[in-house]
């Protein structure tokens, strides 16, 4: 059985269209990519699954349950994760900070215990620092920990997004644009990291610019062109595929024409 | 051995509380200390609501009001110790946050502030105009304590001034302690995260509802207790104390100080409360000069006063 499943979905903004009827399904340790141009509704079908936009039509079903339209809190009980395309980091905080922040399900305990700073409430925070320390080596951020997260550079808050979505310890992890901006040797690292994690098992959903890394890391692909899904299948079939040979030279042409 | 925040916080607090007073040319500074102290201890709750979990309210003086009209009451209708009463006044505030904190912390920016700012004048006028309970715009008197005649007893003879200087300081330092133990905490990281990023809170399983209400619950009982220690200090109330200005002298005291940070902000409440006592050398320009100082301050130090100026020292340090 799929581990999640994709049906019908399916949303407007003001009564224009911006998915519409996207299915497709993953299971454990697979890396999914979804890929279009520009405006596509990549990251707009990504809100819809991680609970930030309630879908107007289809459904999302995680492991079997139904968990359309439910809150992204719930979904990460239920080992969903994700990153964001525009940085969603927590400035003020360190980058450690960050990533214990990803272990909040793990470490949160009662109120009170946290207030009087009982032992059992600095027991939990010490088990989620020493593994954000452990996440934030993988991610090449080991020596970063103590710095405020809002000083780091782009491609290093990519990867912090990465630890910290990881301290969930995720069954599917949503991963939008995670080399955007990252130079070549960060991107191969990224690349490295995804195929890691998916050979622990987690099912990756990738939106990803960078087609070479798309073609490399995927065993299978999403293709999506004004919100409507063109093509899917295994990275050689869908580069064959002429729709989506055309929708890409189709916004080459366009943007020329612009241009 | 190097001392954590929190240590180092509670020490300069500890120091200060202890040995100002050896400076003080009258009693009469014994009473402003005090003042500072009360006010301190509900900018101390202002630091967990704005500062951590960057929400606002602009009524938590009626948290103030409810905590300082159930100690003048509570011991007269339900013969309760005025202490038990500060206790009381705690609880029904924190019931109260719990039930308006619902609906209205779906609010965000100047909606939440306006709607908490509704609450506070709410609270004022209904303690204004219950003339037959709270005898209304004049005030009320409130029982005494009894803890200063207990220490008497025991051998430990203070006037009233420096009992309560002492009384009050206590309590600053043990909210502190605990506002402290909740920065760095899970729920603390967890109020900081949602200030943050709220999306991304979300996302790491932060309930941000119930973390948001978590924090205007416990601000609420700081600014109870702080309402009550103010009208058995004074043993007399009036419905000021829950008027929506007290409400924006709780935020401008802690964002002027630092909201960030629970020193700034009890430095902001120190600041605020003498800076009228210094500035009457301007005579009639005082409340020109108290809110010249104000916008000045929020122009070049908008992390608040203490911060910006520890800031600058390191700066030059290194």
């Amino acid at each position: 059985m799929s581990l999640l499943q994709v049906e019908g979905l399916g949303i407007e903004f003001g009564g224009v269209r911006a998915v519409h009827d996207v299915s497709f399904a993953m299971k454990p340790g697979e890396i999914v990519s979804v890929i279009g141009p520009n405006g596509a509704g990549k990251t707009t079908l990504f809100n819809m699954i991680s609970g930030v936009y309630l879908p107007g039509s289809g459904r999302v079903k995680l492991d079997g349950e139904d968990v359309t339209g439910m809150s992204p809190h719930l979904l990460a009980r239920r080992g969903l994760s994700r990153t964001f395309q525009n940085l969603q980091i927590f400035q003020q905080m360190t980058v450690l900070e960050n990533a214990i922040a990803g272990y909040h399900l793990q470490e949160s305990g009662h109120l009170l215990a946290d207030l009087l700073n009982l032992p059992s409430s600095r027991r939990r925070a010490q088990v989620a620092r020493e593994g954000a320390q452990k996440l934030l080596e993988r991610v090449g951020l080991g020596r970063a920990g103590e710095q405020e997260a809002g000083n780091l550079s782009y491609g290093a808050l990519k990867r912090l997004e990465i630890a910290r979505a990881l301290a969930l310890k995720p069954r599917v992890l949503l991963l939008d644009e995670p080399a955007a901006g990252c130079n070549a040797v960060e991107t191969e690292e990224i690349d490295h990291l995804i195929a890691e994690v998916a050979a622990e098992g987690v099912a990756i959903l990738l939106v990803e610019h960078d087609m070479k890394m798309v073609m490399r890391i995927s065993n299978h692909i999403v293709v999506l062109d004004h919100g409507e899904k063109i093509a899917e299948g295994d990275p050689a079939t869908v580069s064959r595929n002429p729709d989506v040979i055309a929708a890409y030279l189709g916004t080459q042409e366009a943007a020329d024409a612009d241009g | 051995m190097k001392l954590s925040n929190k240590q180092a916080t509670l020490l300069v607090l500890a120091l200060l509380i202890a040995i100002t007073p050896f400076f003080f040319p009258s009693s009469y500074y014994y009473r402003v200390g005090s003042l500072i102290f009360v006010n301190g201890i509900a900018v101390t709750g202002m630091v967990i609501l704005i500062g951590y979990a960057g929400q606002i309210s602009l009524g938590h003086a009626g948290f103030a009001g409810i905590g300082a009209y159930t100690c003048a009451l509570a011991p007269v209708h339900l013969g309760l110790h005025p202490g038990l009463a500060l206790v009381l006044g705690a609880v029904i505030s924190a019931a109260m946050a719990w039930l308006i904190g619902r609906p209205i912390l779906r609010l965000k920016g100047y909606y939440l502030g306006v709607a908490t700012l509704g609450f506070g004048i709410l609270v004022s006028m209904v303690l204004a105009n219950e003339r037959d309970i709270t005898r209304g715009p004049d005030g009320i008197e409130v029982p005494d304590l009894g803890l200063r005649g207990l220490l008497k007893d025991m051998g430990l003879n203070l006037n009233n001034s420096e009992f309560w200087y002492g009384f009050t300081g206590l309590a600053l330092l043990l909210g502190a302690w605990l506002a402290l133990n909740l920065f760095n905490s899970p729920t603390g990281r967890a109020l900081r995260a949602l200030h943050g990023s709220e999306i991304a809170a979300r996302t790491v399983g932060v309930d941000v509802a119930r973390l948001k209400l978590q924090a205007f619950v416990i601000s609420a009982v700081y600014a109870s207790v702080s309402g009550s220690l103010l009208a058995l200090q004074n043993k007399f109330i009036t419905p000021d104390v829950a008027g929506y200005m007290h409400s924006i002298e709780m935020v401008t005291m802690a964002v002027l100080g630092g909201a960030g940070s629970v020193l700034g902000a009890i430095f902001g409440a120190g600041i605020l409360t003498m800076l009228p006592q210094v500035l009457t050398v301007f005579a009639e320009y005082e409340q020109l000069m108290l809110g010249l100082v104000m916008m000045l301050v929020m122009i070049f130090m908008r992390e608040g006063l203490l911060p910006s100026v520890l800031r600058l020292i390191r700066g030059r340090g290194e």
